[in-house]
């Protein structure tokens, strides 16, 4: 179960939004206890691919860098990255496989013409493959 | 000695440690020397043939190795190394999943087809103008066929009386809007396509409007005004037009506003039909019935026809004119022209926007059902002693030919003599097959107020097959 903080999936929803049609991309922090994790804060970044960032997205090393350094001046875990899919679903493809960490939660925010989609969550199982994680109402934990 | 910090995914293999000090000289050593000690970090680092992975990165400090001597690069005793993971993804490319790969492949592995149809019929958007009779085959085999967006346009609620030939619909649908039902049938028969609905008759007002967003309309009207509301509408909007149309035993199909490959358009329902039917004459399905099987039969050659219309392969039915007779299993193919006087695609254009179509042909789109009865009801009236008058609208000729003792009022005069219409007993009113005086029964409850009207369902060859088979028919 992943639970993101209304604040942070609201600021994940108007990035995903607002960089319609081209990919968005950021970094999740939050704490992790056993197999639960909360999302209570997003980093944006910019979106590095050269060329067509309607498909596809690239973080720099330098950002993630200074992802990481943010996670350890906050007292926070990085637990993961968030992207957006244009006009397509949320479900991971074949690219976002190959490239993807192990360990990191991978939320991909929908978006179709402008209107925020389903926003939904996966992780990388033993056979690198993606399972979802489930998002639950904020409001219900 | 070197730090080297480890990226948060990969810690879970270094037993959560971030920072780790290592005695090694170079990168590459030190790569060797993380692998020794945490064997599950090794095939996150490095790949089968023991080269760094293309999408982990190695800093030293702020400089990415690539930039320095690559993995031969040096490391000082306080060098900090951190190890950064290449973040990147994106949305599929790939037009299909492996589960529509897998769902279309029959299509796919035509040679004439292939990838590429299939391509285009995922692109297209279709139009399907009524979700009845022809609207339930056109729409089922477009939504497994793969076409990726569909729109539907119908009112009506889902009526008993539409299960005969109506396979979209179940019993749990009576009394359910038509194209929600439809909807959650379509869905359930093909997740990978986008489905949108109109439940609303289309009009004057909102015709362009709802089919300028598609490639392709299907017409599966019942009736003319929206018959000649949607062919004008795709003349104005560029629109190719297929076209079928069905009644009791027989059905047409055919391919209007069609431009070919040499850019040349094809005729259109004008260019067949010039001027409707006059009103009345020409009875609909709900008036003069249709086989169940019949919309099944041409609704799918029309969605034959829609499929190649959107993918172009073969050659549609353009310029033809289809017809098929279920009760002697014949089929004739005409040949179509466009003609000069078309008011809206001829030389001398004289419709440059939608009309009202049903002044154009002299009756609602939309009737009032009427109250009906049957033959077999009739003759019993008739052997009860049930107190009624019958009213004949056809023709004085056709009356000579054979007649069941109706007084004779033809449908043009009925307005004119609704003094000889009782009011205060039932009236049964026929004509040959029950179109004319369903007409006549309108007028007279419109215009006088009356409500003890029942039209002879099937008209007098309804009576003549059921009550009396020595009269003649004509």
């Amino acid at each position: 179960m992943i639970v993101i903080e209304p604040k942070a999936k609201r600021s994940m929803a108007a990035d995903a939004v607002n960089t319609f049609p081209d990919e968005c991309c950021g970094f999740l922090f939050g704490i992790e206890k056993g197999n639960d994790r909360f999302i209570t804060d997003i980093l944006i970044v910019n979106n590095a691919k050269e060329g067509d960032k309607k498909r596809r997205f690239e973080i720099s090393a330098k950002d993630y860098l200074k992802a990481e350094r943010y996670a350890d001046e906050n007292g926070l875990q990085l637990l993961g990255i968030y992207h957006s899919h244009p006009n397509h679903p949320a479900i991971p493809s074949e690219h976002d496989r190959v490239a993807a960490q192990p360990w990191f939660s991978y939320v991909i925010v929908s978006v179709l013409e402008k209107k925020l989609g389903r926003i939904r969550s996966w992780r990388l199982n033993e056979e690198q493959q993606f399972e979802e994680e489930q998002i639950p109402d904020y409001q219900f934990i | 000695m070197a730090t080297i910090i480890i990226p948060t995914p990969l810690r879970k293999f270094t037993n959560n440690t971030s920072k780790l000090e290592v005695k090694s000289a170079t990168i590459e050593e030190s790569i060797k020397e993380l692998s020794l000690n945490f064997p599950d970090l090794k095939k996150h680092l490095l790949d089968d043939t023991g080269k760094l992975r293309s999408f982990v990165n190695i800093f030293v400090g702020d400089d990415d190795i690539r930039d320095l001597d690559n993995v031969h690069t040096k490391l000082s005793d306080n060098a900090v190394v951190s190890i950064v993971p290449a973040i990147a993804g994106g949305a599929s490319d790939q037009t299909f999943t492996k589960e529509e790969l897998a769902r279309y492949n029959r299509h796919i592995i035509i040679p004439d087809f292939g990838l590429e149809a299939q391509k285009k019929l995922k692109a297209s958007k279709v139009l399907v103008i009524g979700s009845g009779g022809l609207g339930s085959p056109v729409l089922l085999y477009l939504a497994a066929a793969g076409v990726g967006t569909i729109g539907i346009v119908d009112f009506d609620v889902v009526d008993d009386s539409n299960l005969q030939r109506q396979v979209l619909f179940g019993v749990n649908e009576i009394g359910k809007p038509k194209v929600e039902a439809a909807k959650r049938r379509l869905e359930s028969l093909n997740p990978h396509i986008e489905i949108k609905l109109y439940n609303t008759q289309l009009t004057s007002k909102n015709a362009l409007e709802i089919i300028k967003d598609y490639d392709v309309v299907a017409d599966g009207t019942d009736n003319f005004p929206t018959r000649y509301l949607v062919n004008d509408a795709c003349l104005l909007l560029d629109k190719p037009n297929v076209y079928a149309s069905i009644f009791q035993f027989e059905g047409q199909v055919s391919v209007f506003n069609y431009v070919n490959k040499d850019g040349e358009r094809g005729p259109n329902y004008r260019d067949l039909y010039p001027t409707p039917p006059p009103a009345g004459l020409v009875p609909s399905c709900a008036e003069g019935g249709v086989l169940g099987v019949l919309p099944g039969i041409i609704g799918s050659l029309q969605a034959s026809e829609v499929i190649k219309v959107i993918t172009g392969v073969g050659e549609p039915l353009n310029g033809r004119f289809f017809i098929f007779d279920a009760l002697n299993f014949e089929t004739r193919t005409f040949k179509i022209k466009p003609r000069e006087d078309n008011p809206v695609s001829g030389k001398n254009p004289t419709i440059t926007m939608l009309i009202d179509y049903e002044q154009f042909c002299g009756v609602k789109a939309v009737e009032k059902p009427i109250k009906e009865i049957t033959a077999d009801e009739l003759y019993n009236w008739q052997v009860t002693g049930e107190k009624f008058q019958l009213i004949d609208v056809r023709e004085p000729d056709e009356y000579e030919i054979v007649n069941i003792g109706g007084e004779l009022i033809p449908l043009g005069t009925i307005t004119d003599n609704a003094d000889k219409i009782d009011r205060d007993k039932k009236v049964v009113i026929h004509c040959k097959v029950g179109g004319r005086s369903a007409k006549a029964i309108r007028e007279l409850e419109e215009k006088f107020g009356f409500d003890n009207l029942y039209n002879l369902k099937g008209g007098i060859f309804a009576y003549i097959d059921e009550v009396e088979p020595e009269l003649t028919k004509y």
